[in-house]
């Protein structure tokens, strides 16, 4: 136990003092501090120019309606009527002075007509917002003269009330699976980047090891599967206090930015108001799922004996990972086909799909049971076959990088015990 | 704290690198173990420590097999560097240390003790790529030191030093033995292995070809070297009765006799026919001895 301490502490210590995680870290923290701030970053940008835009209007009326229906809408936007003809104003913007010159001009059938003249039109923002509210004025003075109620007009406009309401009482409220899908998505995204950087990461650093032939004195120290182990949760911690971090700076800096956009975060994810019970089900299969393809991630960078031959062995293990993420972006939208179902049973995809199902569908507890006896069991094989074949695998150096090296480490590792 | 081995074999699929090798090495003692390249040697450390199962036969050490509960008492210098280049020479042994069961404080402890002795305290907070191959190998060998263990193993400790280095390290490698430390010594430098060791053991394919004690061996070879000087044309002794090989050289020449007798019988053939400078019967040298023990194989 005392080893296995010592190869975990070490394994964690090293690994968040190296500069790639040291920058990684702080970089992501940049950006989601980037994030958070987003609005105030824009806005600084966008504050060096006047937001002036001239009017020149023919009748003379339409400017303040204008003007009013811009502020009702708290628009960024202010206006300015002008004395002056079209082609002074257009000299006053191609001059700094105004941002954009709006002409309008009366006509018998459309009311009016309207022309947007700036120094360039590649910044659409205000030419919508204008064309909106000047749509929205025409509306208003048509019906006004049609002599038709404003008040029947919002109701003319105003959507439908749509509800989609499930008859099997057990089923999920249309809320419910918004939220569930949510949770999905989160956790799909977080195992598969886990698996990803993490796997990844386990794979190298063994086959560093292996190497640098420091292995051979390490496991004439320690038994194979303990530094195995040791290994694979040192780099789990790893991860955790990244994430962690993450997570932890993220939450601050939305919190401290506005309140009611945690409110939006957590909506958008539907994480509000869901029960606790579909968070023990993502710990659960996502440490499940993390020791699944940590443990073969461990096994297959024992075999390599360069480092640059680590990528070609673990490729079949990302492209489970790819394939248990597609058919899992494919479940959410029909979580109930035998497709699905099916899958879930497969230990590597157990994590996202078998999930998915448990988030989304109404599944009997024993299914899920079963799903992850399959996926325990599973890892106990590979645990069993990996600590073999790293004991053995470690032991063999020369070419490798095909699978046909697993029997022979097989063979290697075999403890006539 | 006697290490043993009997018939110790094994097979990989197919071919047998080490047939029923039985050996007995006793505390306080350096044993060599010699061997052609690709002879079982590494294979045989591989078995001691544990690190491979033997086909058949038994390892024990003190009565009980080696295994992780007395990892600790042993220590492990490789052929080839095993270190972690990445890591300064002190986090490095923190971590070998700990592993083999010691603490920090003792680590750090015997840890400049060791760089002291080595006369490279510098390098305490080096990056191990930084050294070179033979300071690189200086820390190698404490790494396999530091927790003082009372079986070493050593496979070619001396490559990649030079003169004044070797002769330190062996200094500290007979300290050891004195200090009841049992040692296995594996080198091709059969001038390291004729100082260092009483007994030794030579491999070919996998048997031990020669066992036993270094003068035993000497003795029972029979041959010796017979070098003579002088200016006579030396080529009619290359047929000599009892004359099993002939160098020449620039001075004279070189000849491996089968016994002593036939120096004294090449004496008198080459009375009278020139000036002798030198007349020099030796013992063999281990070197010799390997080179007809483990060349027969190539042959």
């Amino acid at each position: 136990m005392n080893k296995f301490w010592t190869v975990l502490s070490h394994t964690y210590i090293t690994k968040v003092k190296t500069k790639s995680f040291i920058f990684s870290t702080l970089i992501t923290l940049l950006i989601i501090a980037g994030l958070a701030n987003f609005q105030t970053i824009i806005d600084m940008f966008a504050g060096e120019e006047s937001g002036e835009i001239v009017v020149v209007d023919e009748s003379g009326v339409y400017t303040e309606a204008l003007q009013q229906s811009l502020a009702a809408a708290e628009e960024d936007i202010e206006l300015v009527p002008f004395d002056g003809t079209v082609n002074e104003a257009k000299v006053a913007v191609q001059d700094g002075q105004y941002d954009a010159v709006v002409e309008l001009t009366e006509n018998e059938e459309q009311i009016f007509d309207a022309t947007y003249f700036a120094n360039t039109i590649t910044e659409s923002g205000n030419q919508m917002i204008i064309e909106q509210h000047l749509q929205q004025l025409k509306i208003a003075i048509a019906t006004q003269a049609s002599g038709i109620d404003e008040a029947r007009i919002a109701e003319i406009y105003a959507p439908i009330a749509f509800e989609a309401v499930a008859l099997d009482e057990s089923a999920k409220t249309e809320e419910e699976l918004n939220q569930a899908r949510g949770i999905v998505y989160v956790m799909l995204f977080v195992l598969y980047m886990t698996v990803m950087m993490y796997g990844q990461m386990i794979a190298t650093d063994v086959a560093t090891e292996k190497s640098s032939r420091v292995m051979e004195i390490l496991i004439s120290s320690a038994p194979p599967i303990t530094h195995m182990f040791a290994k694979i949760i040192g780099i789990a911690l790893v991860g955790l206090t990244q994430i962690g971090l993450f997570i932890i700076v993220g939450y601050t800096l939305i919190r401290s930015k506005q309140e009611e956009l945690v409110g939006g975060v957590f909506e958008l994810f539907g994480v509000q108001d869901t029960s606790p019970m579909i968070f023990v089900y993502a710990i659960v299969f996502f440490i499940l799922g993390y020791l699944l393809y940590a443990t073969l991630a461990a096994m297959l960078g024992s075999l390599v004996s360069r480092i640059e031959d680590v990528g070609q062995l673990t490729t079949p293990m990302m492209m489970l990972i790819v394939i248990a993420f597609m058919i899992a972006i494919f479940g959410l939208g029909a979580p109930e086909s035998t497709f699905v179902t099916v899958t879930s049973y497969i230990p590597f995809f157990t994590p996202m799909i078998m999930f998915l199902r448990v988030g989304m569908l109404d599944i009997p507890i024993w299914e899920v049971a079963l799903s992850l006896g399959i996926m325990v069991g599973t890892i106990a094989v590979l645990a069993y076959i990996g600590a073999k074949v790293y004991s053995g695998g470690v032991l063999m150096y020369g070419r490798s990088g095909s699978l046909k090296d697993l029997k022979k480490a097989l063979v290697l590792g075999k403890k006539e015990k | 704290m006697t290490l043993v081995l009997k018939d110790v074999t094994k097979r990989f699929q197919g071919h047998t690198a080490v047939d029923r090798l039985s050996l007995e090495i006793p505390e306080k003692e350096m044993f060599g173990f010699l061997g052609g390249n690709g002879a079982g040697k590494t294979t045989t450390f591989r078995m001691i420590l544990g690190l491979l199962d033997s086909s058949e036969g038994e390892i024990s050490w003190n009565g009980k097999p080696i295994d992780y509960d007395n990892s600790h008492l042993i220590g492990y210098l490789p052929e080839e560097r095993g270190l972690y280049p990445k890591l300064t020479v002190k986090e490095q042994l923190i971590y070998l240390g700990k592993l083999r069961g010691m603490k920090k404080q003792a680590i750090l402890t015997e840890l400049e003790y060791w760089l002291e002795r080595f006369k490279v305290p510098e390098y305490m907070t080096k990056k191990v790529e930084e050294l070179s191959k033979g300071n690189q190998q200086k820390i190698q060998f404490i790494s396999a030191v530091i927790h003082k263990p009372k079986l070493l193993i050593l496979d070619e400790p001396f490559s990649g030093l030079d003169p004044v280095n070797v002769e330190m390290m062996k200094e500290a490698v007979i300290d050891l033995k004195d200090q009841g430390t049992s040692i296995v010594f594996s080198s091709h430098q059969m001038h390291h292995v004729e100082q260092l060791c009483e007994n030794l053991c030579i491999l070919r394919k996998g048997t031990p070809v020669v066992h036993g004690s270094l003068k035993d061996i000497k003795r029972s070879y029979g041959k010796k070297n017979l070098i003579i000087h002088g200016d006579i044309d030396f080529g009619f002794l290359k047929n000599f009765q009892g004359v099993s090989g002939y160098q020449k050289g620039a001075q004279g020449c070189k000849l491996q006799i089968d016994n002593e007798q036939v120096s004294q019988d090449i004496l008198s053939a080459i009375q009278g026919k020139g000036f002798v400078r030198k007349f020099d019967l030796e013992e063999p040298s281990l070197n010799d001895i390997f080179i007809a023990k483990v060349g027969e194989a190539y042959e």
